[in-house]
Order: C-alpha cells, then structure tokens, then sequence
C-alpha cells in the first residue's frame, strides 16, 4: 500500500501544535516514515494539487478568513484531524469572549481596530465535520505518532477518558495540593502522563475535561483536600473557556 | 528594461511560522507598492490577560508563540516578580537560564537547519535533505534535540513549560539528568563545528542596509536573559522600566496597526542586534565563530541574521554548560514555593530568540491584572524588514522575477519572524 499523504494546516494558534510534530525529533524520521507530507507550510515550500489523505489542523477559527480557509481545506482533505486545544476546543482564544468583541479590539488597537476581521473563537468541529481530535496545549508528540500509527493501519483511535489525577498516582507524584497549589487534576483529562503535576506545578486541563467531571472525577482527591468538581472547573478556564461556554448554554437549554 | 510590469504576491511566505504576505507591484522599475503584509489572525493576548490573576498570566501570554514560549514565560514570570519584589536566588536563576539557554539553541537550529539552510543548500524544505544531507540533518535533529531537552530537565517541556513559576522552581531536576545534559552539552560542541564548517561555505546575498539596533544589556553578561537597561547601537542605554522613553509604538491610521520606531525611525532587534550592540561580551568560543564566518564584515546585511545565530548557538551551548556546571558542583537545596501578590507595576525585559520581548503588567491589590503591554520581536522587526524591503529592490529590480521573489523571501525568512508573535497586526487590508 503506498503511503498516506499529509499535510499541516494552521489557523489561529501559536503553532505550537505543528512545532510539536516537526520535532518528534528522533521521531521526525518516524512520521516520514508512516506518512509523506506533501504540503506543511512552516517547514516546506512544497504545495500540492492532488486530494489529501490526512489533514492535520492547529489552531481555532477566529475571523472570517479562517471560515473560508477551513471549508475550503475540509474539500481537499479526506480525513480531517484537529491538533491541539486550540483547533479541538478554541483554546486561549475564547477568553476574549469575556469581552465583546468590539472592546478587545479597542484595548488593543484603539480607535483603529474596529476594521479588524476578528470573530468569535470556535474549534474547529464547530464549522467543519472532523474526523478525529488530539487534545492539549501543545500536543504531546507520543500520543500523536500512536494515534497517527492507529489511523494509518485503519484502526479507531482512542482518548483516555479518566482524570489526571489517576497517571499522577500512577506515578507516586507527591499532589501539589500538599503545597497550596489548586490543581485541575481531578477533572482534567488524562493522556500526558499527568506532565504538569510530574514537574511540581498545578494542571490546567490543557486537554479539556473527562466527558462528564462530575461523576468522573478523581473523589479521593476532592474529599482530601475538600473542593468540588464545580469549583475546580471555574478555577482555571484558560484552555476551556469555550467548553465551559457550551456546558453553560446545555445547562440552561435543559432548565 | 523597459515597459516592465513586475508584480510578485507571494502568498503565506513558506518555513516562516505564521502568516505573511509579500506584495511587491512595479512598473519600468518604479516600485508603486511593496510591503510585507500580516495575515495572521488577531489574537488580542493584552485584553486577554486583564482581569486575570498573576497565576494565569504566564501561562496564558506564553502561547503568545509557540517557539519562544520559554522567552515569553522568562519574561512574564519577570514581570510578575517585578511587580510583586521578588528576587529569585541565585540557584533559581542558574535553574532558569540552563532552560532559557536550551530554547535559544533549539530556536535557533530549528532556524539556521531547517528553515534557511533549504535556501543555501538549494532545495524546497528540509525534507529532501533527510535523503541528500543525511548527516547535516541528523546533526540538526541531535543539537535540536539537546535544546529541547535541557528545557525539558529543568521546566518540564520546551513548549509552553509548565514548572516555570515565579520565585522558586516548583520541583529540583533530577541531578544525573544534569549529568547527562551537561555530557551531551560539551559534545554538542563537535556538532556545532561541522554547522560551522557548513555556513562558512554560505554565500551571502549582497546587500546593506545601515540601521539602529536595539538589545538586551547587563554589566556582567552578553544581554539575553539577564537585562539592566536596553541598549542602542546609538550609543544610549534606557532603563527597562522606562522603555516608553526609547521605544515608541503607535497606531498608523491608514494600516490599522500598532508600529514600534524609536526616534531613529525602524530599528532591528535579534541575533544580529544582539551581537551588534553587546559582541564584546560573548563567549570566546563564539567570537572566535564569528571571526571564521566573517561576520564583521556583514554587519549591515540582513542575511547575516542566520550567520549571527550560529555564533550565537555556540556562546548558548557555552553558557549553558558553565550554569549546568555551577549546578553540579553543589546540593541543590529545596525553597518553598509561595507567592504574595501586591498592587504594583512591574516590567520584564529580556532576549527571545528573535529579539527584544518586553511584558509590562499592572496589578490590583488581589494580584488581578489591571493593565498589560507586550513588545514582540517580530513586531518590532516589521518595520524594518519593509525598509529593507525598498533598499534591496530597487538594486535588483532587472533580475527575473523568479531571483527577485526568492531574495526577497529569504530577507523575510533571515529575520526568522515568528509572524504569529505579532499581537499587533501590521496591515489588514490588501491592496490590489
Ligand atoms: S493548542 Fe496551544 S500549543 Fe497548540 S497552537 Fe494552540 S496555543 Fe499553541
Ligand atoms: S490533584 Fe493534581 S497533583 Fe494532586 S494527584 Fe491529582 S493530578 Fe496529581
Ligand atoms: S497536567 Fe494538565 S495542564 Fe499539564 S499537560 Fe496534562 S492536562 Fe495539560
């Protein structure tokens, strides 16, 4: 069977998600290996006309440019992978969604920035169908190869659904709750081998939450240190502001 | 020539991270429009970041960019301790930089390897010299890696590092991890001869554009992460606090952007600033680097910005040995993690890889954000590229097209701008 063919599509994000995967390193050779690139703009002049096999996307779609960009890709593409909290959930973006989008502008801008094209942050999911999501800000490079090894042997990837807390145990971290940091953990999506806590400082769910925090979340973690799974989700929304928007709205639609 | 009509578009300008358009349009060698334009999306990071606590600070203004993420965090977290008067300790700081140092290796390789070197070597990526240059490309990938990992020891990870705080590392390293960095570091060094030995045999295209700099300085060392006051080629030193004085950014009504100039007008900042303003102060083996690759000479010419970071990979993999050193030869000793927040100002100055990177953040009393501002290299570097942009064109304006386009692209690529640094567009409207 010939080899797959990708390419790397970035939108709004800080490309951090297409770093991590032209640094698998040793891996780089690896993932030539599974795939060929035919068209990756950040490391490449190359372009190509023909169909795509696997289109990987970072960051979120924020302005109508990215609209078009990304419909336009979804027709050249046959599978279509978000990379990254910020394509997968909007990531950083949707934090200005706190203020009206009129105003950011002008707080950084001034008067001059009411031309800017600039909408509301969504990921990707939210204006193309997409094949599958890789989460975390940035992505972890190991679980990218496995999933990209998964997809090309025809196999249906899989994203652990239990919280940090359960790999931070796995690995006899002392909890950073013991040092007065408040830590996500209990909530947050495994999959990074719990990288934060490992490092001695808090989580942020870079990777989103587990699909339901509040029957899914680490208890013995929560009672010890006495916080609630609601409380831990308003602690830090840097990367799931846009998660904890949608969860609001899916709230009240059931009220 | 005449009755020429040149119109060059080059769409989303290839291995520079973000997205940048050239637009040049002359007619019998006039240039009636040519300017580097920022399509990148608008991130608003500075509103953003208001109303937050100094906790989320960082981690929010590091995604800034993905490639310096360690710079913005360095600079961040400097802010912050700034603002609230805290001075790390010494072992803190030699913590920090072996981290700081890694990811000015590793953005720098990733530069001069993979994303100039295709315009030397003369093919389209680096992809191709995995087959033709197996060896060139398995040392890139071993230096590379070393920076990446010397990050990885101290802060967990070189994008977005999340042991990086204010005040204290959360967790002391692992010391025969240190062992280890430190052996690979001095191997590095053969390495880093044979990429010299590689760009010595560059030919730079002719070009010369006399300028002002700016960088980083300190009294003790080459000004990258430690930084007292901004220093000018001019010849004049501003205070880090007072940075408003030296550097002005302001909105230009016709392009709806933020600009940055000093009174000089467009200014550089860099690896080539850097060693412009501070060359006396590098490691020895560095200078002796930049004696080889004849940098002196190319002072003034943009295209040497890529020589300016091989000898500036080399001072790095120095200092980050000497620091790695210092560690070692101690116990390193546990310092309690705890942060008092106060209302103030603070202003982290420092080196990223692409040049000076300058966070200033105001706090209310429960250490909440009241007010941000963020100066990025590539920002700064805009203006300057455009000037560059109408020197250069008018020397080669006879020249096919196709030679014109690839100069004037690897200018571009030279500067290394990470265009998605840019949280102020330059321009927004394409003109036709
Ligand atoms: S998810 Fe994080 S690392 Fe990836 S592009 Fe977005 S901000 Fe960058
Ligand atoms: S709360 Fe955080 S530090 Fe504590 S066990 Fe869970 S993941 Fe680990
Ligand atoms: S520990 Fe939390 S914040 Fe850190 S990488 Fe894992 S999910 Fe992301």
């Amino acid at each position: 069977m010939a080899k797959p063919t990708a390419a790397v599509f970035s939108f709004t994000g800080c490309e951090g998600c297409s770093l991590a995967i032209l640094e698998c390193e040793k891996e780089l050779l690896d993932v030539v290996k599974l795939v060929d690139f035919v068209e990756w703009r950040e490391a490449m002049s190359e372009r190509t006309e023909a169909m795509i096999d696997l289109g990987f996307i970072d960051g979120a779609i924020s302005t109508h440019h990215d609209e078009k960009k990304i419909r336009q890709v979804r027709e050249r593409v046959r599978m279509l992978i978000s990379i990254g909290a910020c394509a997968t959930n909007a990531g950083v973006n949707a934090l200005k969604h706190r203020y009206g989008l009129r105003e950011v502008k002008e707080i950084v801008y001034g008067e001059a920035g009411a031309e800017f094209d600039t909408i509301s942050a969504r990921p990707v999911h939210a204006v193309v169908p997409v094949e599958f999501e890789i989460p975390g800000c940035p992505i972890q490079g190991e679980e990218f190869l496995r999933i990209v090894l998964d997809i090309v042997q025809g196999k249906q990837p899989r994203l652990p659904n239990y919280p940090v807390c359960v790999e931070c145990k796995r690995k006899e971290n002392v909890c950073v709750f013991e040092k007065g940091m408040i830590c996500m953990g209990p909530v947050a999506r495994a999959g990074c081998g719990a990288d934060c806590p490992s490092y001695g400082a808090w989580c942020e769910a870079c990777r989103g939450f587990v699909d339901n925090p509040n029957d899914e979340a680490h208890e013995e973690v929560l009672t010890k240190y006495g916080v609630t799974s609601e409380e831990l989700l308003q602690r830090y929304d840097i990367f799931c502001a846009y998660e904890l928007e949608e969860r609001k709205s899916r709230q009240q639609g059931q009220r | 020539m005449a009755d020429r009509k040149l119109s060059i578009f080059v769409e989303e300008i290839c291995r520079v991270e973000g997205h940048g358009n050239i637009v040049l349009n002359a007619s019998n060698g006039k240039i009636e429009e040519l300017w580097l334009e920022i399509t990148e999306s608008p991130r608003f990071f500075e509103a953003m970041m208001l109303g937050r606590r100094w906790d989320e600070a960082t981690h929010i203004s590091c995604r800034i960019c993905g490639i310096c993420s360690i710079a913005h965090t360095t600079t961040s977290v400097r802010a912050i301790e700034d603002a609230f008067g805290i001075e790390p300790s010494e072992q803190t700081l030699a913590l920090r930089k072996i981290a700081y140092y890694g990811e000015m290796i590793q953005s720098h390789v990733l530069h001069f390897y993979y994303l100039a070197a295709p315009d030397f070597l003369g093919v389209p990526s680096v992809f191709p010299l995995v087959q033709s240059h197996p060896e060139e490309v398995k040392r890139a990938l071993r230096l590379k890696r070393l920076g990446n990992d010397l990050c990885k020891a101290i802060v967990g990870r070189h994008i977005h590092p999340c042991a990086y705080l204010p005040k204290c590392m959360p967790k002391l390293p692992d010391p025969k991890a240190l062992e280890d960095m430190h052996r690979r570091c001095v191997a590095a060094r053969e390495d880093l001869a044979a990429a010299v030995d590689l760009f010595a045999t560059v030919k730079l295209p002719d070009f010369q554009r006399e300028g002002e700099a700016l960088a980083s300085w300190h009294p003790d060392e080459y000004g990258m992460y430690e930084c007292q006051a901004i220093k000018s080629t001019q010849g004049d030193l501003t205070e880090r606090r007072d940075y408003r004085q030296k550097i002005h950014e302001y909105v230009v009504p016709h392009s709806h952007a933020k600009h940055a100039e000093t009174e000089q007008g467009a200014y550089m900042v860099g690896a080539l600033a850097r060693y412009r303003c501070n060359k006396e102060q590098l490691h020895p083996a560095a200078l002796a680097v930049a004696d080889r690759l004849q940098l002196d000479s190319y002072l003034f010419n943009p295209y040497a910005i890529t020589l300016a970071q091989v000898v500036e990979t080399v001072h790095s993999v120095e200092e980050a040995i000497r620091y790695l050193e210092w560690t070692l030869g101690r116990e390193l000793e546990w310092e309690d993690w705890g942060v008092k927040p106060r209302a103030g100002r603070g202003v982290g100055v420092d080196e990223a890889p692409r040049g000076l990177l300058i966070h200033d953040y105001t706090f209310d009393d429960d250490g909440k954000l009241t007010a941000v501002n963020c100066i990025i290299p590539t920002n700064q570097n805009l203006n300057n590229i455009e000037r560059d942009f109408h020197a250069l064109v008018p020397q080669i304006i006879d020249r096919p097209d196709a030679e014109i386009q690839l100069l004037l692209e690897m200018l571009v690529r030279a500067y290394d701008p990470c265009i998605s640094c840019a949280t102020h567009l330059l321009r927004v409207e394409i003109k036709r």
